[in-house]
């Protein structure tokens, strides 16, 4: 460990909330249609889009009408995304397919297709061997941003559901869709695309280049255009990378600054979003509350991480490695991470990425130590609420901000009580649904992929022991945690040549995956609708002596203890057989 | 909303989307990137004797292909590929998980877990081949003073970057190959050295690619 290191994660929070509280108040005057600097540039493509698309703004939809159009929406992209990418030959007349890919198989396409509308990412391809830069723009790229602005606008519905006092609106789906897109993703975006390339990443349509090396090696060189995917797949918590490697590739992710550059851009919105709530509910400290909470266990998160990767792994010091930090090396387990970012930027990029639903990684996480590979299943567990993903993060969270007045209200016997709406039978059936939706799901995939054989296929020839299971486990809970990252050496696609010629799909792998990502990116959005439109049209009480805070240091620490029970009781016994066993003995398998 | 009109809106908005964000969007990056930056958006390309050499950033193999004596070509392992031997003139770059090392146009993880046997074995082989090239040059080096990067897998299998610990210890090999002074070798190390982002963010990182070529900048052998 290293003081830089510590600096890092520290400097880390302190710039993040910085930038999060003004944009956090930006994003609430998007959303209640107060004016901004903003208005002037993209007041024009605004009203043009709603006149093309034929809506009314301002008209109110209840929480049935808002979960249609949002159905309806998503469905359009995955038809027209999957269509694309199967008709990848067909679009080589634009010259964005230099290499002259062929399409992925039907079966991977399902998965690749599902991962991105969900905003998951998962990707059983490597970008660079499999889609031509058509499909990377006008596919993939397309996706990255619909699919965040979808999940930003689940949470602003709820935050009106919640705070809502006439009627059973919650806003207009399509007003928020438009408005998330053209005000706050791509105005972002477009900043962090030129720093990116500032920096070093690449943009170009130019063929992949052949180098001929000092020593009389020919190298060729992936190119494509980097830096406008990367920028939307670090905001918007996608995570699928232009190449292979992800945010380990040099061209995706240069140098140590930009590599602070994507990790803000991953958590930044999330972040923002709790100050937008805050303001949106004329109660800034219900934001402060739920931000102290999301804070205190990702810093959690992040310095068991870092400790356990710089101590370095068991492989390691067998093979009489030692991992301690001196004068030039940073120590630690090096295996799978790249010099500029060193332990303490690997370790916290990867707890950056598996807090949130982005799932990029800058290093191989199969390569994490037991316990730091631990960190990032202890947040899947958590279900992806500290931070969380653009929107999921903050709607999922709400969810257990009301599980746990509940639970409060339980213990000393108050009517639970949230910003003055009673929380009834009604909604906490809701709510447990919607929280238990992902672990069920998660548990019951990765147990059938464990137990047949067309799912241990996937596994790795590498992944003996505990690996085997820690990989699978971690496949199916990032999947339906709509995360994406991964413990890579499971695999659904058997691809023997660049370009897809003789490649296969495993279908057991791609199939399930596929269906448990639309599973459980919808159904707990429905579920939350659902709570939204309840909650709308209650009338909001007075607060009175009888009513529990909720923005109290008492609650923050109610709040964890149930955000950890939760996850604890549902994902403990599968941890304590991969990763945990791993990280307690030094046995090599 | 009747269902046919929200179906209508659906189609109409994708297809809008498609063209502003997938189309448009990426369009006017890589415009602005051309023109402001066209050094970095074309991958920092270096060109000797109107040859394409490297990208300044992305990791190479600084390897000899190996001739097989009886036959006089480039002996290839099971995949076709070239066998390779270091080069001692150059600084090399760190163990790569692609196939072949360093290749940029399929990169991967090497995937290796904390707990294996295999990357116990992987490590030992790279320490090997560590030791072989650099002791001779560098007698007291032990496994103790191996930097962990010399020894330990990329992410990418195209890091560009070695710790300086790796490159001071392979700094003996250079002065002596090259007859250079060891004070003139720290110096070039240090003008490819990139510092921590913002001072804190990262670790300094030696980048391999530019140094090497500027060692035959140098001249000499």
């Amino acid at each position: 460990m290293t003081v830089s290191g510590w600096l890092t994660i520290f400097l880390f929070c302190g710039i993040l909330t910085a930038l999060a509280i003004p944009l956090g108040h930006y994003m609430a005057a998007v959303y209640t249609g107060e004016r901004t600097f903003m208005d002037r540039i993209l007041g024009g493509p605004e009203r043009l889009l709603y006149r093309l698309m034929r809506v009314d703004p301002h008209r109110g939809q209840d929480w049935k009408g808002y979960a249609k159009s949002l159905i309806l929406f998503s469905l359009a992209g995955w038809l027209l995304l999957y269509s694309l990418l199967r008709t990848q030959t067909l679009w080589s007349w634009t010259g964005l397919n230099p290499l002259h890919f062929h399409s992925a198989p039907w079966n991977v396409t399902f998965n690749t297709t599902s991962s991105f509308v969900t905003n998951t990412n998962w990707q059983y391809y490597g970008g660079e061997t499999t889609m031509s830069y058509f499909s990377q723009m006008a596919g993939l790229t397309v996706q990255n941003f619909l699919s965040a602005a979808v999940g930003i606008s689940v949470a602003i519905a709820l935050i009106r559901g919640i705070i809502g006092r006439t009627g059973h609106s919650l806003g207009n789906f399509w007003h928020d869709v438009v408005r998330t897109v053209l005000y706050i993703l791509l105005p972002l975006s477009i900043v962090i695309a030129l720093v990116l390339v500032w920096q070093g990443s690449i943009q170009t349509f130019t063929t992949y280049l052949t180098a001929h090396s000092l020593t009389g090696l020919t190298q060729s060189i992936a190119m494509g255009p980097v830096a406008s995917q990367e920028a939307i797949k670090e905001l918007g918590t996608n995570g699928g990378g232009f190449f292979n490697v992800n945010s380990a590739h040099p061209f995706e992710n240069p140098t140590a600054l930009t590599n602070l550059v994507e990790m803000l851009a991953v958590l930044v919105i999330p972040a923002a979003l709790v100050f937008c709530y805050g303001r949106m509910a004329g109660n800034r400290r219900q934001g402060y509350a739920i931000y102290s909470t999301m804070m205190i266990m990702f810093l959690g998160a992040a310095i068991v991480c870092y400790i356990a990767e710089a101590h370095g792994s068991p492989a390691q010091h067998a093979a009489g490695l030692h991992t301690a930090a001196f004068s030039g090396s940073s120590g630690g387990n090096m295996e799978g991470k790249e010099q500029r970012f060193g332990i303490a930027g690997s370790a916290l990029f990867d707890v950056v990425t598996t807090v949130t639903s982005c799932g990029a990684v800058n290093s191989a996480l199969e390569s994490f130590t037991g316990i730091g590979g631990a960190v990032p299943f202890a947040n899947l567990s958590a279900s992806e609420v500290i931070f969380g993903g653009v929107g999921t993060g903050l709607y999922s969270i709400l969810l257990y901000v009301l599980l746990a007045v509940f639970l409060g209200g339980l213990m000393v016997g108050r009517t639970p009580e949230y910003l003055g709406k009673k929380i009834e039978a009604r909604e906490i059936k809701l709510v447990a649904l919607g929280i238990l939706i992902t672990p069920l799901a998660a548990l019951f995939s990765a147990a059938l992929a464990v137990a047949s054989s067309a799912g241990r296929a996937s596994i790795s020839a590498l992944g003996k022991g505990p690996q085997g299971l820690s990989e699978t486990l971690y496949a199916y809970l990032s999947q339906a945690n709509n995360n994406g990252s991964a413990f890579a050496s499971y695999t659904g696609f058997i691809q023997p040549n660049a370009g897809n010629l003789g490649s296969h799909g495993i279908t057991f792998a791609t199939l399930v995956g596929g269906v448990v990502m639309l599973f459980a990116r919808f159904a707990p959005i429905l579920f939350v609708l659902a709570v939204a439109g309840s909650l709308a049209g209650k009338r909001i009480s007075p607060a009175g002596l009888g009513t529990m805070r909720t923005d109290n240091p008492t609650f923050v620490v109610l709040l964890i203890a149930v955000i950890v029970l939760v996850g604890a009781l549902t994902f403990f016994p599968a941890l304590l057989l991969g990763p945990i066993v791993q990280g307690l003995t030094g046995h090599l398998y | 909303m009747t269902l046919k009109k929200d179906i209508l809106t659906s189609i109409i908005a994708v297809a809008a989307f498609t063209l502003f964000l997938g189309i448009l969007y990426p369009l006017v990056i890589t415009g602005v990137s051309q023109v402001a930056f066209p050094g970095n958006a074309n991958g920092q390309q270096v060109h000797l004797g109107g040859r394409l050499v490297a990208s300044k950033i992305i990791g190479q193999s600084f390897a000899d292909p190996v001739i097989n004596r009886r036959t006089g070509k480039v002996k290839l392992d099971s995949d076709g590929n070239p066998v390779t031997t270091p080069d001692p003139r150059y600084f090399q770059t760190r163990p790569s998980g692609t196939v072949p090392a360093d290749n940029a146009a399929a990169t991967t993880f090497a995937n290796l877990g904390p707990n294996d046997i295999a990357t116990k074995q992987a490590i030992q082989a790279n320490i090997k081949s560590y030791l072989a090239l650099e002791k001779p040059y560098d007698p007291g080096l032990t496994v103790a003073r191996i930097p962990v990067d010399a020894v330990d897998t990329s992410a990418s299998g195209i890091d560009p970057d070695i710790s300086v610990a790796n490159a001071d210890i392979q700094a003996h090999r250079i002065a002596a190959v090259r007859h250079l002074s060891p004070a003139r070798v720290h110096q070039l190390i240090s003008t490819y050295t990139a510092g921590r982002g913002l001072g804190f963010s990262g670790e300094p990182a030696v980048n391999v690619v530019q140094l090497n070529l500027a060692l035959n900048r140098l001249g000499g052998r």
